[in-house]
């Protein structure tokens, strides 16, 4: 070791929020290119599971005559890109990290707990978002879908599955102990957004009791926004325009806050910032 | 060792009062700080000595403001280590006894996330430098050895130039050339008035670097100060071997205790010259030679071993037998 403690050279300039987000944003983007299953389930899995729900929702339509498969189609689509590559990928990177012990070290420095949780989750989301606009630009142009009804309740309701999901893979990485578990300890929240939240099968095809419980799952009223706000309606009652998307959001706006507060709140309390021992 | 940097009184880096630190509730509740105080001075290096277990490693987290304490006050550089984590961070180094960077990150990728959370941060070569891990910097993380990534720690502790750096178990699993180097790079920064809080079960460790030293023990200070000040009151030690038919038996000695273990003969003495000469001059009369004979004054390590054994005599009240798992289980990890 040398003596270059003395020399005094340049020094970067002071740590911001922006400036931590990006940096650990960026080494977790570098680790998930370089993670071959990650990279696989983060890719490939929605895209293959987006033609298996084309075939389900032509099923469906067949003994629903007046199926909208085509929005039905871009709305799962969208959801399921989502829960993979920002919860389940989300998941096994917490619990990677933990397991490494750079959670607790990244503790030590000056980054919030906030900031890391988020700072680790950046290239997911950003994947998942460009992912999700490729198929709204395929959507749009390929099957002539028309304009976003409510762009704000869109962005809202983009905004509401990430931010759940994301507290949703902290409270599941909590309970998983190793990367190749968390295939298992995230199954319930993934079967629940596939199949509970209308994304594999409608809500207007389940019976009128079944889709009222699955509208108060945890995913569906962030992911019924999304749809409301693309198409103007839940599937309950005929699309609308602008102004009556506001009164069809309503409700799933107050259950989504509402499931979003609780898994913050399950977040903050079950997260783990070290192994277990 | 170093002679102490003159630093004045009431210039406290680091001040800790009362502190106390709980694990647990009900009946596994585990009290691992039991009302430790200590100053650091401006540019001092103090070292936390004490056996495993002995609740170093927790006081040093709620001192660099990774917990809370159960009671008790902790200033750094004037603040609230915890709740005012955004005023102390940006000015302190932290390298934990253990922790981790991703092991699919190169050394240098590593640094530049660092970097990218840390305010003023110097050039990463110039850091990589400092611990000698610059020709490393292509490597990844995974394919380093457990002693470069230790130093990886510390150049990343060092990252941010900070004014008070915090080292837990520093040398642990070096070998002794990078543990040297380690020690010099360590001189060297205090010389440069860095503040170093060190913990550490390498006695010759704080011997060579501490300023001024507290043992633990049972989660309290047990004896503090210099290394002259803790050895202090301590006994020097002359050992030696009587011959076979020795013939005589050995005379007493002022203020000196004798013991015999068949004819090696250990002598615990507080004035070692008077003694040795005593001794030296009886088997002279005698014509006794001794053999293997050895004298010495009294050593920290010394010191250490006679303040743990004594303060392992007289267990706080509410102690459990034995720690719980966790607490062990680190102690077993090192």
């Amino acid at each position: 070791m040398t003596t270059a403690v003395t020399t005094a050279t340049a020094t970067g300039p002071k740590s911001t929020s922006v400036r931590r987000l990006l940096a650990l944003g960026r080494a977790e983007g570098i680790l998930l290119l370089r993670n071959r299953t990650a990279l696989f389930t983060a890719v490939l899995l929605p895209l293959f599971l987006i033609f298996g729900l084309q075939s389900v929702l032509a099923q469906q339509a067949e003994t629903n005559p007046g199926l909208d498969v085509d929005s039905l189609l871009v709305n799962g689509a969208i959801g399921m890109v989502l829960a993979f590559v920002v919860y389940y990928n989300l998941t096994a990177a917490y619990v990677a990290r933990r397991g490494e012990l750079v959670l607790k070290r990244l503790r030590t420095g000056e980054a919030r707990d906030l900031e890391i949780l988020a700072g680790t989750a950046v290239p997911s989301v950003g994947l998942a978002l460009v992912m999700c606009a490729v198929i709204g630009v395929v959507g749009a142009t390929a099957l002539d879908l028309t304009a976003p009804a409510n762009p704000i309740l869109l962005a809202v309701g983009l905004v509401l599955v990430v931010a759940t999901l994301m507290a949703l893979a902290a409270v599941s990485s909590a309970f998983t102990r190793t990367v190749e578990s968390s295939g298992i300890t995230t199954m319930p929240v993934l079967l629940l957004t596939q199949f509970g939240s209308g994304l594999f099968i409608p809500l207007e095809v389940m019976p009128e009791r079944l889709a009222d419980i699955c509208r108060l799952l945890p995913t569906t009223p962030a992911f019924q926004l999304v749809r409301v706000g693309w198409f103007g309606t839940d599937g309950s009652a005929a699309p609308t325009g602008f102004a009556g998307t506001w009164a069809t959001a309503a409700p799933h706006l107050v259950t989504g806050g509402i499931w979003l507060a609780l898994a913050v709140w399950g977040a903050v309390r079950y997260f783990r910032w070290e192994p277990r021992r | 060792m170093e002679t102490s940097q003159p630093h004045r009184p009431g210039d406290h880096v680091i001040e800790v009062t009362d502190l106390h630190r709980h694990y647990g509730a009900g009946s596994s509740r585990y009290h691992a700080v039991r009302g430790v105080d200590l100053t650091v001075g401006r540019g001092e290096l103090f070292a936390l000595l004490g056996t495993n277990g002995a609740g170093k490693t927790s006081t040093m987290e709620l001192i660099e403001g990774l917990a809370a304490p159960t009671e008790g006050r902790v200033r750094v550089l004037g603040h609230d280590p915890y709740r005012e984590r955004a005023a102390v961070r940006p000015r302190i180094g932290i390298m934990l006894q253990e922790g981790g960077f991703p092991g699919d990150l190169t050394v240098a990728e590593t640094g530049r996330a660092w970097a990218g959370a840390t305010s003023h941060a110097r050039p990463l070569d110039e850091a990589l430098e400092l611990v000698d891990l610059r020709h490393r910097r292509d490597v990844r993380v995974k394919q380093l050895s457990g002693g470069e990534r230790r130093r990886l720690d510390l150049a990343m502790a060092l990252l941010g130039r900070p004014e008070v750096l915090f080292l837990d178990e520093p040398s642990t699993g070096l070998d002794p050339e990078a543990r040297a180097a380690v020690w010099r790079l360590v001189r060297e920064l205090r010389a440069q008035g860095t503040t170093v809080l060190l913990t550490t079960h390498y006695l010759e460790e704080a011997e060579e670097l501490a300023d001024r030293l507290a043992i633990m023990h049972g989660g309290r200070i047990v004896a503090a100060g210099t290394v002259a000040e803790v050895i202090a009151g301590r006994p020097s030690q002359i050992s030696f071997e009587l011959p076979e038919f020795a013939g005589a038996s050995i005379p007493p000695l002022a203020g000196a205790t004798v013991t015999a273990d068949g004819r090696k003969v250990t002598v615990r003495t507080p004035h070692l010259q008077a003694t040795l000469t005593e001794l030296l001059g009886w088997a002279d009369h005698q014509g006794i030679a001794l053999g293997a004979l050895d004298a010495r004054s009294a050593s920290l390590e010394q010191a250490f071993l006679a303040i743990a054994a004594e303060a392992a005599h007289q267990p706080p009240a509410d102690s459990p037998a034995t720690p719980p798992a966790r607490r062990k289980l680190i102690g077993l990890a090192r």
